[in-house]
């Protein structure tokens, strides 16, 4: 799944991050790489998010979260958040 | 003991938002502009502080996130830290987001020249109960100092100074971060290689690592045969290893780091509401506009009398004093009615700097970006490109500047095409005197519907320049900006923020207006036969003549108008400047000014009424920017034929809206 598909509230491991070049260094230099910890803040139904990375919120569009593969959530993997803060 | 003094060049560099500017301002006492959104600071500026027998030069630069060069900002700063000149790096780190700030820090520290650590915003890190191992974090940094500063509070200022001054002198810290066997290997072999190509090379080991990176401007600026080492990119095992260090650095340094910020939670959940954000945004800018219009007319009368009192006083002056007819004309007339009346309006320009300025320092802003996002994903472009719109309310030239902030050069053209019609501070001056002219019961609602079609249009245009173009590949759901934690407003930041604006209008009104004020005067008195009785044979009437075919459809057929609208290019405020200077009122703000200026153009045109107004007022919020709009989207965009476009679209389009609405009212109205 992709970051896009996630649910406010909930936490979601980075699997890899499939975007443009100049886009992928952005998200690099911000801490979003793979094996990262997401968190979803936020966010509207079809469209931007903000999500908290790193202690950091980040508001992220459409293209960009579509284009993060994260791992798709374990039964209860919505507590396993400490490493998100 | 002058001239003995030691010289040191700092610079400050941090990620965006952290407080650079604000320390910039306490440690040199510059008044720059700062707020709370990410990339405010767009151009490197320089500073001076003294410090026991040492002068210090302070650059602060636009805030990064990482030393790469992807964008204007990361090309600004890197190629200031990289500068030779530069003896220290002080870098700004906010504690409050230390994990992702250290990045950078790692990043400078490769570099191999001194660097000193500001520990920012640790007030914020108490209140929320979290604890920083000051002892610890230097250890693990490679002994670097870290001070521990509050810009907004100006603590630690002296502490900071002394450590740069001192550690300047004992040189860079050694190698904080190793990449493992592999990695290292390359840097060394690649180390070997830079120091017999370039010997006098100064930061040999960020360069091999950059080069692993395969950094496109290191690359080309130290041109030598990598092959046989680079055999591919390392750029993210390298980042990942600065991250994983970072973790390491964090667990050890930072206690009760689970602590939440649920106070910008609980307005988040507010005003990025997924359908409430567009309309709370909506409200809030009226409620800006409101303030602006209602209270600063309220305020205004004292102006007003302070203006008649002083032209008064001076036309008295000058008769008693015996001067010429025509000095006092160009004094009272000239001077006191075209200057004059512009500063009648501070009221309202304070109040709008103010609102904005409250907006800007409290963490609205990139929120903003974010609820706009969708909307203005539907004209190609990222919820960013709204920021410099905002902007625009205040000033369009800063605003044309902020652009810089956006991804692609594409994105950077349309916005700052459709900037100029965020109506700015000085066409404000025209909508109060207009509304309160002609549509005395609903002054405040005309005068706000010029805001409203001001927006409207800058969508629409974006809106159809993106469906005319061929390619979609806009930068639609790129949007990538960091939300700041909402803080309350710092006095300090609003007051210098109001201030600076201010003196930029009365500078404005000494220089531009002023000048204006007499070319306008001259124009009017002066005719090819020398000095007229009448302005109808003037200059000014005869260039005006010639525009009123093209101004007819638009129900502005009067030469009065076509001259006051040419004259407004200079500084918009000049339109009415002109009208003052055209009818010789000395106070266009006061109720009888604006009577007389009615009776005026009644005179010589009976029917202009509300609608004829309306178009006016449509046509000054749409038609070509000032002369320093114009001059910044030159430099901004390097291109005279994109700025000609530019004007030439405007024109086109002030013209087509004044004519549709004069022409379809009339209509409505039906005479």
């Amino acid at each position: 799944m992709t970051l896009y598909d996630g649910t406010a509230g909930a936490s979601y491991q980075v699997e890899g991050v499939f975007v443009e070049e100049a886009v992928t260094r952005r998200l690099q230099a911000l801490g979003i790489n793979d094996g990262t910890w997401v968190s979803i803040l936020n966010r509207k139904k079809k469209g931007a998010m903000i999500v908290q990375v790193r202690g950091t919120r980040l508001a992220l569009g459409r293209h960009i979260s579509a284009c993060i593969e994260v791992k798709e959530p374990a039964p209860h993997a919505g507590e396993k958040g400490e490493n998100a803060v | 003991m002058t001239g003995q003094k030691k010289q040191i060049r700092a610079a400050f560099v941090g990620n965006p938002n952290c407080g650079k500017t604000t320390l910039f301002n306490a440690v040199t006492g510059s008044r720059l502009k700062v707020a709370n959104w990410p990339g405010v600071t767009v151009e490197k500026k320089e500073g001076y502080a003294e410090y026991e027998d040492c002068s210090l030069t302070i650059v602060d630069t636009p805030g990064i996130y990482s030393l790469t060069c992807y964008t204007i900002e990361e090309k600004v700063t890197r190629q200031c830290v990289m500068d030779d000149d530069i003896d220290a790096i002080v870098n700004i780190v906010d504690a409050s987001s230390l994990e992702r700030n250290l990045y950078l820090t790692l990043q400078l520290l490769e570099l191999g020249k001194p660097v000193i650590l500001a520990l920012n915003m640790m007030d914020i890190v108490e209140e929320r109960g979290m604890e920083i191992d000051l002892h610890r974090l230097p250890e693990m940094l490679g002994g670097i100092p870290v001070v521990s500063v509050s810009a907004a509070k100006r603590t630690g200022l002296g502490i900071l100074l002394h450590a740069v001054v001192h550690h300047c002198e004992e040189g860079a810290a050694g190698n904080v971060l190793t990449y493992g066997d592999e990695i290292e290997n390359k840097i060394a072999k690649l180390e070997v290689m830079m120091r017999a190509r370039f010997p006098d090379h100064s930061c040999v080991r960020w360069h091999a690592i950059k080069l692993l990176e395969n950094d496109e401007d290191v690359r080309s600026e130290h041109p030598i045969s990598i092959i046989n080492v680079v055999d591919k990119s390392y750029e993210k095992e390298i980042i990942q290893m600065k991250y994983a260090y970072i973790e390491t650095i964090v667990k050890e340094v930072l206690f009760h780091k689970e602590k939440k910020a649920a106070f910008t939670d609980r307005i988040d959940s507010v005003l990025t509401h997924p359908f409430w954000g567009v309309p709370v945004f909506l409200v809030i800018m009226c409620l800006v506009f409101f303030l602006t219009f209602a209270v600063g007319d309220f305020l205004k009368a004292g102006f007003e009398e302070l203006l008649a009192f002083f032209s008064g006083r001076v036309s008295a002056l000058l008769v008693s004093a015996a001067c010429a007819p025509w000095l006092i004309s160009l004094i009272v007339d000239g001077i006191i009615a075209g200057v004059g009346g512009i500063l009648t309006f501070i009221p309202n320009i304070v109040i709008l700097f103010l609102a904005l300025a409250f907006l800007e320092d409290s963490g609205y802003m990139s929120r903003v970006a974010y609820v706009m996002d969708n909307l203005m994903g539907k004209a190609g472009l990222s919820g960013k490109a709204f920021l410099p719109m905002v902007l625009g309310f205040g000033c369009t030239v800063p605003a044309i500047m902020a652009t810089r902030a956006l991804e692609t050069e594409r994105d950077r053209r349309r916005t700052m095409l459709i900037t100029p019609f965020m109506s700015c501070s000085a066409r404000l001056p025209i909508y109060v005197l207009f509304s309160d002219m002609f549509f005395p019961s609903c002054a405040v609602l005309a005068a706000f519907s010029m805001y409203a079609i001001g927006m409207g249009v800058a969508i629409l245009a974006a809106l159809i320049l993106h469906g005319r173009e061929k390619s979609k590949d806009g930068t639609d759901g790129c949007l990538l900006i960091e939300l700041p934690e909402y803080k309350r407003p710092n006095g300090r930041t609003i007051g210098i923020y109001v201030w600076t604006k201010l003196k930029d209008y009365l500078e404005k009104a000494g220089t531009t207006i002023f000048i204006a004020s007499i070319i306008i005067w001259f124009v009017l008195n002066f005719g090819p036969h020398g000095m007229v009785d009448n302005a109808a044979g003037s200059f000014g009437a005869i260039i005006g003549r010639g525009l009123m075919p093209i101004l007819k459809p638009a129900g502005l057929d009067m030469w009065q108008i076509a001259v006051a609208l040419i004259s407004g290019i200079s500084a918009k405020e000049v339109v009415v400047s002109s009208f003052a200077v055209l009818f010789g009122v000395g106070n266009a703000n006061s109720e009888a000014g604006m009577a007389a200026i009615v009776s005026h153009i009644r005179m010589i045109k009976p029917d202009f009424g509300p609608l004829n107004a309306y178009a006016l007022m449509v046509f000054c919020l749409l038609y070509v920017p000032c002369a320093a709009t114009i001059a910044t989207v030159k430099k901004e965009s390097g291109s005279w034929k994109f700025t000609a476009k530019m004007v030439l679209f405007q024109l086109a389009l002030a013209w087509t809206a004044a004519v549709l609405i004069y022409q379809t009212g009339r209509l409505l109205i039906g005479y």
